[in-house]
């Protein structure tokens, strides 16, 4: 036999053997520490919190101080990626093992009430007395009520605007931020005669539904007809709204491109690759991080022009629901009060920059005093839900997907429309199916 | 005991094994596609609807459908032969009696198999970059203009295919390799003796010798080819203008994105008619020429 092999099989037994003993050492202590701390937590309720990305591991800073608060009551807080998030909660359901509480994207409200997942807060707010509804942005409060229900409390907002350069819009000649579409037009096309052929007015990514839809939203026509059963996209608004979206590609303001390409949309901001660019709230701290510090004054954000002046704009962000398995609603609707309190949004936003969703935390200097978030402070009064049909996900997906094609000349605006509308109706189909049953289950 | 009866049992564990894991998954799958499960149904059981061949209609008849199928192929006919013949070459270059730092080379050419997809095709977008890409910068010393490799619909499945040939071609590599070192070398002499050249033996040895390997190595390509799925979502997301979408794409975003299950279990079952009848024809084809 190899000497070598038996010199490393007698190494590997003696080191085997303390292996062996530490791990059952830590054993030990392991078992005598949780006998300690499942003595001293036996009689505290546990509520289960799920929460997602980077507010799921920043908000573990404020549970210390409500489990201060609320001696009785243990929060178990699990943190998962964005990514999976919506699989694991439908997989949850599924199995029946959802959690307590949760903050879930505010377009997915609609499709977990649909499940009759979501367990109705109205009790729960009509009994807490200090809890103040008006305070909230009414458009941000709406995305949480189906059919009459309010079935969630919104944590954070978005809403997507266009951050801007001041001083390229400067040596183009625009003094004030454009209004109207018109407006922004002109100070558009002025921008790209200033920077020339290889550079651009506006970005626009188009692996994303959201510049297209800040837009659409804006025109009175409602996306969807009869009450969520038909697309309508096929109305003069949205047709308005996705001519201008052409325009601006037709015209080589914006480049035909996807962030994928971009690479690094910051960096390339600060070069004046574009001079504005339609984001959300977290490129604020972005911006603030990436750019150098000679070009923290040249830019700023201004509300997304409309029509004719801003519009209704799109609310996105978290809200909190309560899951209708949970064993203990109670103490879930006590933690949601916790992390909904002026005070704690304000001290949430200090730590995340997230922008809260009601009024009293904009006045705390930090928000108040930030140039940056004045323009979404503007525009979350006028903010509106997006169309509360489980569906709604696919159908803006999609709107992307066209979108794509009309910034690409391969589709004209009237093709496109009547496109999005034969998809959407595609979409709904088992949606109508659903209320036309129900309606005949509810008349006998 | 018969014979058979015993045969049947030893083959017991690994066959219910299969039926379990295997067999009833398929079936399940198989009814699955016949209905159309989504999260209404998932609400309430009442929801579900028996559609009989309804999602397997709709999907011949959705474009998005015959898009990604026609990618799919495209990423295919092109990718599967040059990855093979890239392959091949490699093998035989590293198998030359006149190669150099055989062990580093045969190392280097193997390394891609074993990196993570994601980390590479961060690089790759790099490389592949419009403006700051180093290939367009080699390009443009030779005076080419900068190409759109990601962002224009006729490039960006050509670079899909460049890049799953370059991380998968170093597998197939090590079989040829093998393969060739399993060629008698007195095989060679005797050519030589008849008078053949280097493309003579290539043609009339190596090639004949590697016809099993070869027909292994096309399957088994084939069929993770036409798998087609990491390589667009890390780079292109199934853009531009749905110009890398490929059928498995297709069935992930119907079944994990949006949750119709019915559909998304239809679009498995193409895939897999698909799969089955190019590998028969495949395998009918070798046994016309010989190959077993």
């Amino acid at each position: 036999m190899d000497p070598s092999v038996r010199w490393d099989d007698g190494k590997s037994v003696r080191l085997r053997t303390t292996m062996a003993l530490r791990t059952l050492l830590v054993i030990a202590a392991l078992l005598t520490l949780c006998v300690a701390c499942s003595r001293k937590t036996d009689d505290r309720e546990v509520v289960t919190f799920w929460a997602m990305g980077y507010e799921g591991e920043v908000v573990a800073q404020l549970i210390p101080e409500f489990e201060r608060q609320n001696p009785g009551i243990r929060v178990d807080l699990q943190q998962l990626p964005w990514l999976s998030a919506h699989e694991k909660l439908l997989t949850a359901f599924a199995g029946e093992s959802l959690p307590d509480v949760s903050p879930i994207g505010n377009t997915w409200i609609p499709e977990f009430a649909a499940l009759d997942a979501l367990e109705p807060l109205d009790d729960e707010i009509a009994a807490t007395p200090d809890f103040d509804v008006p305070d909230y942005f009414p458009g941000v409060w709406d995305s949480g009520l189906v059919d009459g229900k309010i079935y969630a409390v919104p944590w954070y907002v978005e809403t997507r605007l266009p951050f801007y350069r001041t001083d390229l819009l400067a040596k183009a000649g625009i003094a004030t931020p454009p209004r109207s579409w018109e407006e922004w037009r002109k100070a558009m096309q002025a921008v790209k005669r200033e920077v020339g052929p290889e550079r651009y007015a506006i970005l626009l990514p188009l692996n994303e539904f959201e510049p297209l839809l800040s837009l659409a939203i804006q025109e009175p026509d409602p996306l969807l007809r009869d009450g969520g059963r038909y697309g309508n996209f096929r109305s003069a608004g949205f047709k308005h709204a996705l001519g201008f979206y052409k325009e601006l590609f037709d015209q080589k303001l914006a480049p035909v491109v996807t962030n994928n390409q971009i690479s690094n949309v910051w960096d390339e901001f600060g070069k004046g690759f574009y001079s504005y660019y339609i984001s959300g709230p977290w490129n604020i701290a972005k911006f603030k991080e990436r750019l150098p510090a000679a070009q923290q004054d040249d830019w700023m954000t201004m509300p997304l022009p409309g029509p004719n002046g801003p519009g209704a704009s799109l609310a996105n962000g978290t809200s909190f629901v309560v899951f209708r398995q949970s064993r203990h609603k109670a103490a879930a609707w006590k933690l949601i009060h916790y992390l909904s309190l002026p005070q704690t949004q304000a001290r949430f936003h200090e730590l995340t920059g997230d922008l809260p969703p009601r009024r009293s935390p904009w006045q705390t200097p930090a928000l108040a005093n930030d140039p940056h978030a004045k323009a979404f402070r503007e525009q979350l009064e006028r903010a509106v839900p997006t169309p509360k049909v489980p569906e709604w996900e696919r159908i803006a997906q999609e709107m992307r997907i066209i979108g794509e094609e009309v910034a690409n000349g391969r589709m004209t605006v009237d093709q496109a429309a009547e496109e999005m509308d034969r998809r959407a109706d595609r979409f709904l189909e088992k949606r109508r199916w659903m209320l036309d049953h129900a309606a005949k289950a509810g008349a006998p | 005991m018969k014979a058979s009866t015993a045969g049947w049992l030893f083959a017991a564990p690994a066959l219910t094994v299969i039926g379990l894991f295997f067999g009833l998954p398929v079936v399940a799958a198989l009814a699955l596609s016949l209905t159309d499960f989504d999260i209404y149904a998932l609400a309430d059981p009442g929801n579900l609807r028996f559609v009989g061949l309804g999602n397997y209609v709709g999907l011949l008849q959705n474009p998005l459908f015959w898009k990604s199928l026609g990618n799919t192929l495209y990423f295919v006919i092109v990718g599967v032969p040059l990855s093979v013949a890239m392959s091949l070459g490699a093998a035989l270059l590293l198998h030359s009696k006149v190669g150099r730092l055989k062990p580093f080379f045969r190392t280097a050419y193997f390394a891609p198999v074993v990196t993570t997809v994601v980390a590479v095709a961060v690089i790759w977008r790099y490389l592949f970059h419009t403006r700051y890409g180093l290939v367009n910068w080699g390009l443009s010393a030779l005076g080419i203009d900068a190409i759109d490799w990601l962002g224009d619909p006729r490039w960006a499945m050509p670079t899909i295919i460049l890049f799953a040939v370059w991380k998968n071609f170093g597998y197939n590599m090590i079989i040829f390799l093998a393969g060739l070192q399993s060629i008698p070398e007195d095989l060679y002499e005797a050519a030589r003796i008849d008078g053949a050249n280097t493309w003579k033996q290539f043609r009339h040895v190596t090639l004949p010798m590697l016809g099993p390997v070869l027909l292994l190595v096309s399957i088994l390509t084939m069929a993770g080819y036409f798998q087609l799925f990491a390589e667009p979502y890390v780079m292109t997301q199934g853009g531009p203008l749905e110009s890398t979408k490929s059928v498995l794409y297709l069935m992930y975003e119907e079944g994990f994105k949006w949750w119709n299950l019915g559909n998304a279990s239809a679009v498995a079952f193409l895939l897999f008619l698909l799969m089955v009848a190019t590998t028969s024809g495949l395998l009918w084809f070798a046994r016309r020429k010989g190959v077993e």
